[in-house]
Order: C-alpha cells, then structure tokens, then sequence
C-alpha cells in the first residue's frame, strides 16, 4: 500500500517536472522568437524603410506591393519602373533591369534585393514575386471575392 | 494507458491495424495524388505549378506532426515511464525526417518558377531547415543510446526542447514579414478554392494514414529486435549456468 502511494506520489511529482519544464522551454522559445521580431524580417515594408531609411548603398531588402498602374518599361526595353506600397500611404519607386518572375504583375505582392539611392529610389538587383495565400482556378478569375484587390492587397501584406 | 505497454497486447494490435492504414494510405495519397495532377484546374497565377501542393502541404504536415508525435511521446516516457513510448518516438524519427526532406524539396522546386528564387532565408524556410537539423540531432542520439546502453531518457528530453520549434514554424509567416505566403487555412475558412481543396485533405488524410502505418511497421522491426537481443542474451547466461555451476562444486 506504502509502495504504490509512494510510487504514484513519484508519478505525479515526474509529471509536474516535466509540465514546469515544458512551460519554461516553451516561453523561453517564444520569448527569443519575440525579441527577433524586428530583427528575423526578410524584408522591410515602404513604411518601414522610409520611417528609418538605411543608408544609400547599403544592401537590403523591399517588400511590399506593386502598386497598379505605376508598372512601366523605359526606353532602353529591359529596365522596369513600378512603385511599391505597404499598408500605409509610404510609397518607394523601384527601378531594375533583368528578367521578371512569372508572378510579376500590378497589383501583387514583390520583394526585391537591392540598395535605396540618394535620391530616394530604390535600385533592384533582383526581384522576388510572393504569392499570397489564395488559390483560384483560372475559369473563376474576376467572379470570386478571392479576386478583390482591397483582400488580396491586405493578406498579402500582413503584418501587425 | 498501460493497456499497451505488454508488447504482447500492442503487437496483436499492430499486426492487423498495419495493413489496413498502409493499404488506404496508399489508395487515398494516390487517388488524391492523381487527382491533383489530372482533374484540379490551374490556378490564376502560378499555373500548373500549383499541383505540386498535393505533396508538398501534406509533408510539411507529417514533418511536424511527427515532432510532436516525439514530443508526446517524450513525455509520455518522462512521466509514466512508459515501455512503448521510447520506442513508438524512435520509430516517428525516421518517416518524420523524411517527409520533412520532401517538404523543402518540394518547396524549393515551386519556389524557383513561383517566387524566381530555389531558396531564401526567410523564417518559414529556415524555421523547416532548423526541424530538418533537429529530426537528424535526434536520431543520432536515441541510436546512441539504444547502442551504448544509455538512459533514453536523454533523447525524451532532446524531444520535448526541440518542440519548441514547431509553433515558430507554425507562426514565422504571421510574425516576420517573410516570401512564405500567410496561412492559407484558418479555423473555420480557408483561402483555397473547394476545386484544389478537397483533394488537399484527402491527400493529408492519405498521407497521414500511410505515415501511421509505417510508424506501426517500425516499432514492430523495434521490439522483435530487441526480443531477438534478449533472447540471444538469455541463451547466453544458459549455457554459462554449468560452467559456473561445476566450478561451484570444484
């Protein structure tokens, strides 16, 4: 009787142990994920980059929207000029030559590799498309609420 | 919850639930599989590539379904000390690894046409690489435990710590500002057409079945191995017995 009281009196202090210490793990992992919040971001938003612009040069990351209507090719055929925005009304002209992603087009979302300029534009080296987390069969295009620029505008910049 | 810790008991078990979760497995990832690729329409943007989600979502499912399988199990062993659970995470470690594999080269053979990029170091990407790490960390050490006669104690602890992993895969694409889309299903909606949707699930289920059963498979090669080591050592202590038995009377 002694024997399995003790033995369960050591099962219960095991498993309040092993509570305790998932408890300390798990806030410890989600406390070092919080203080990188800034810091572990692929790329800045326009709102962010033009709140803290980095320095002229430096290499570094745009992400955002391209907004519609800003999409345009110049003179020499193979540099494109379009405008990013975020979720606020900063906006940051983008300028890059090369070779566009499939999944280029106004109105979705973009992240490019480059350097902000003196004069306030950002020069591309590389372009990344991002796809946003909808998926539409290509006959329901335009008769889905999917579709709507505000919905897709928002999910695909989420942020907080 | 010690119904099953006599071997015995579990083994009749596993011996018919085995071929049953392998077979619709397989009938299920297949079908849902061939669906994907032949009936599902192309999507408005990335076009036929979107096919390529059949396999890719439902590995990502099992690689971290079956860290927290590790982790479960862990603490299952921690607390109630019990027999099957050492064995039941060291049979999820291998499958686990591998579907995560699956998943990040699937993920970089979409990425490369859908984002211009085989791969990019942004949290969802490198959260999965860091699973991918931790699923070999853990195979190494319940190897060397088992080998060396160590307390398996240590990998149940090496399994519940790396657990902490999961949620940051989970949650990378709503904290960071990553290339990953944002999650596609919610609780209660999803962002998925009913056309690639339905058979999205059925190939999880599938998956998931065929995973369950291959853990069943495992654990079985598990025991009957370590039955064939006791054995082995039994038959050696008995052909000791007269040895020391007439050195007794010497």
């Amino acid at each position: 009787m002694t024997e399995t009281s003790t033995g369960l009196r050591a099962k219960h202090q095991r498993m309040v142990l092993v509570v305790i210490a998932i408890v300390a793990v798990v806030a410890a992992g989600l406390l070092a994920a919080y203080a990188l919040r800034n810091q572990a971001n692929f790329f800045y938003l326009p709102e962010q980059m033009s709140a803290n612009p980095p320095e002229a040069g430096k290499a570094v990351r745009l992400g955002g929207m391209v907004q519609p209507g800003s999409l345009e090719t110049l003179d020499d055929g193979i540099t494109v000029a379009f405008v990013v925005t975020g979720n606020e009304a900063a906006t940051i002209p983008v300028r890059y030559s090369g070779i566009l992603p499939d999944l280029f087009v106004e109105g979705s979302g973009v992240v490019a590799d480059g350097s902000l300029q003196e004069n306030g534009t950002f020069l591309a080296t590389n372009l990344l498309a991002k796809h946003d987390e909808n998926y539409v069969p290509r006959e329901l295009e335009g008769l889905e609420q999917h579709q709507s620029p505000e919905q897709s505008y928002t999910t695909t910049m989420y942020t907080d | 919850m010690h119904g099953y810790a006599n071997p015995t008991r579990f083994l009749s078990l596993a011996r018919w639930l085995t071929p049953v979760l392998l077979l619709s497995g397989i009938v299920l990832s297949v079908g849902a599989v061939a669906w994907g690729l032949f009936v599902v329409p192309p999507d408005r943007l990335m076009g036929e590539t979107v096919r390529i989600l059949y396999i890719h979502v439902p590995s990502a499912w099992l690689g971290m379904g079956g860290w927290t399988g590790i982790a479960l199990s862990s603490a299952a062993l921690l607390i109630w000390k019990h027999p099957l659970a050492a064995i039941g995470a060291r049979a999820v470690a291998v499958p686990g690894m591998v579907f995560t594999a699956i998943c990040l080269a699937t993920g970089s053979i979409w990425g490369r046409p859908t984002w211009g990029s085989w791969w990019v170091w942004d949290g969802r990407l490198t959260s999965m690489l860091v699973l991918l790490f931790l699923y070999a960390g853990y195979i190494a050490l319940a190897q060397a435990s088992v080998r060396d006669g160590g307390s398996s104690k240590i990998p149940a602890i090496f399994g519940i710590v790396g657990a902490v992993n999961i949620p940051i895969i989970n949650r990378s694409v709503v904290w960071w500002n990553s290339l990953h889309q944002p999650p596609s299903i919610t609780v209660g909606k999803s962002a998925i057409a009913g056309e690639f949707l339905i058979p999205l699930l059925i190939a999880v289920l599938g998956f998931s079945l065929l995973f369950g059963g291959i853990v069943l498979m495992r654990m079985r090669a598990l025991i009957a191995e370590m039955q064939v080591e006791a054995r082995l050592r039994r038959r050696a202590l008995e052909d000791d017995v007269p040895v020391a038995a007439s050195m007794g009377t010497s």
